[in-house]
């Protein structure tokens, strides 16, 4: 029983996709006959790329390449979205980032692979896959296809997509290239962050408690030699002993604050950034709805962005108010930190943001800003993962 | 009287127990976990409690529901609840918890015996006793309605009630007539529109209203 029910759901899903995504026969044929017209402007883009490139030794080449190159990757695009429609998926500009400079420009387009796919879907476009536009458009011409035209253009239509988008599209090689370079990136960014912290630690540990207890012990020896001969000046060094613990549990407990904030520990991401809010001084709405706990480490990095968010609040915004609201949609947590102040926030300027930004990339999270001069600011955090332990806390609390 | 302690630590358990007992405490449990500690607070002789916030076996903040627990089940009943840090939250929930009777203070604050041991007295006489650091954080923070409508010297009078001080000592850390304080403090009162009832249960209700718990 339960299988049938999978395999209904299954051909649900199917027909859904079916006529949800693909376009009717009319959009169709407008892109046969777009396809028609651009496979002439393909031939065209072919041949002066490759007379381009034949006359790079003389000026005109590059003349040439400044027009073809440019109009193939217009042309491609205008396929590239076509196909994508056709097939319901979402198939994004594989090119890489041009530099401003004219002669860097064409290097960088030599050097990018996509360039030479593009010129031989040119080939393509223009030969074999025009002609079967023009089949695709006969069927609609000659009456008697006319069913055929009816029943199996989405088909063929898909078919053509498919060929177009297997030119045209990232493969899954470089796909894989490329998230290897973020990786490698991100994983340089989390050592270095994870290093400059071990070193601030060490700093704060060393001027900190750790020259408290030398005093301390000091202070402790001297009293120990006073004690027989001056009581009173003993009892003077020991009181100061006892000050310089205080301190010194203070200036630990700072520290630990930093490490790993034992309200995160206790409570969790949604009472932590509850505690956070507390300690504002405008008055902060917390608003949370996770059914469980995300992972350790995306608890900390969130509850740090937030609290960074909220310093700069406190720092700059000017605001009344401010609201924080916690949410997951299946895939990704995500903090929106929202306030009412002046805006005008730049989020590449202050290195708070910035180590934020690295923060988050460790998990492939985000950060947006949306601060129009005047005002108001949202900050949004995202982080893909999953949340353990399946507890519903619904809570909203004025800070 | 006598006292249920929770303290995992050995150390700190022995120095404690030494502490309290040699200042005139009887301890009839000492707890070193969260189920003890729920079976220690069972017991009808005990007349107040001090304990911990992070306690086996989860080191979260066990000894803080238990606090409060115990609370809702025997109102009243008067609790210092130490901590190696002070959560702002954590005292808004300890002094939601019911009227007053509660402490709430860094572990370190120990090392000052006498005012310790002072404060424990206060707790279970009924009185509100917070942390310095947690009445720093509040300071720190916006005023809003009413008690904007509070002079400067009224707040200050207000963060010491909130450390559980009485008008005499007050009185000598603002270096003013003890006199002067209870004039500051029925303002308080009157400005915090707290009237009705008697005096005690005022200076906790001035303290809460000040942490808008």
């Amino acid at each position: 029983m339960t299988t049938d029910e999978h395999v209904d759901e299954q051909v649900d899903e199917q027909v859904d996709e079916q006529v949800d995504r693909t376009p009717g026969q009319l959009r169709l044929t407008g892109y046969v006959l777009a396809q028609l017209a651009l496979g002439i402007v393909a031939l065209v883009c072919a041949i002066l790329t490759v007379v381009g490139a034949a006359l790079m030794v003389v000026w005109v080449g590059t003349l040439l390449l400044a027009v073809s190159l440019p109009l193939t990757r217009l042309i491609a695009d205008a396929h590239r979205r076509m196909a994508a429609d056709v097939l319901g998926l979402d198939a994004p500009r594989p090119y890489r980032a041009l530099p401003d400079h004219p002669w860097q420009k064409l290097l960088t387009v030599a050097r990018d692979p996509m360039t030479y796919r593009d010129l031989l879907w040119c080939v393509w476009a223009c030969t074999l896959g025009w002609v079967y536009a023009l089949i695709c458009l006969l069927e609609l011409l000659v009456v008697v296809t006319w069913p055929l035209w009816w029943w199996g253009l989405g088909y063929q239509m898909r078919l053509r997509s498919h060929v177009d988008l297997w030119f045209l599209a990232t493969s899954h090689t470089e796909r894989l290239e490329k998230r290897v370079a973020v990786l490698t990136e991100t994983r340089a960014d989390a050592v270095d962050t994870a290093a400059a912290e071990l070193r601030r630690l060490e700093r704060d540990l060393h001027d900190g408690p750790q020259a408290r207890l030398v005093a301390l012990s000091m202070s402790l020896g001297l009293a120990e030699q006073l004690l027989a001969t001056d009581p009173d000046g003993a009892r003077r060094l020991v009181g100061d002993a006892r000050e310089t613990t205080s301190t010194a549990i203070g200036e630990l407990r700072s520290v630990v604050r930093g490490i790993h904030p034992p309200v995160l520990a206790d409570r969790g991401l949604v009472g932590a950034v509850q505690a956070l809010a507390l300690d504002m001084a405008v008055p902060v709405t917390v608003t949370a709805d996770l059914d469980g706990r995300p992972p350790a480490p995306v608890e900390s990095a969130v509850y740090f962005g937030v609290a960074e968010c909220l310093a700069n609040i406190g720092k700059h915004a000017g605001s009344s108010s401010a609201s924080i609201a916690l949410t997951h949609d299946g895939e990704r947590l995500r903090a929106t930190v929202a306030d009412d102040g002046v805006g005008g926030a730049d989020p590449d300027a202050g290195t708070g943001m910035l180590g934020l930004r690295r923060r988050l990339a460790a998990f492939d999270g985000t950060m947006t800003v949306s601060s129009p001069t005047g005002g108001p600011t949202e900050v949004v955090l995202e982080v893909p993962c999953d949340l353990s332990s399946p507890r519903t806390t619904p809570s909203s609390e004025p800070g | 009287m006598r006292l249920v302690l929770a303290e995992d630590h050995a150390l700190l358990r022995a120095g404690m127990i030494q502490l309290l007992e040699a200042n005139g405490f009887t301890l009839l449990h000492a707890a070193v976990d969260e189920p003890s500690l729920v079976e220690a607070l069972r017991d009808p002789d005990a007349e107040a409690a001090v304990v911990d916030v992070r306690l086996p076996p989860g080191q979260s903040d066990e000894g803080l529901r238990a606090a409060i627990a115990v609370r809702t089940a025997r109102p009243g009943f008067p609790v210092m609840v130490i901590s190696q840090y002070v959560e702002h939250l954590y005292a808004r929930e300890l002094l939601a918890s019911g009227d007053g009777a509660v402490g709430y203070l860094l572990k370190d604050r120990v090392s000052d015996v006498a005012e310790f041991v002072d404060g424990v007295r206060r707790v279970a006489a009924g009185a509100t006793v917070l942390d310095p650091e947690v009445v720093a954080a509040v300071m720190a923070r916006r005023r809003d309605e009413p008690l904007d409508r509070l002079t400067q010297r009224e707040r200050e009078v207000l963060a010491l009630m909130a450390e559980g001080r009485a008008n005499a000592a007050i009185a000598t850390r603002l270096v003013v007539t003890e006199k002067a304080v209870a004039k500051h403090i029925n303002s308080i009162f009157t400005k915090l529109d707290l009237s009705a009832a008697d005096d005690d249960h005022k200076r906790v209700r001035a303290v809460l209203a000040w942490l808008r718990v």
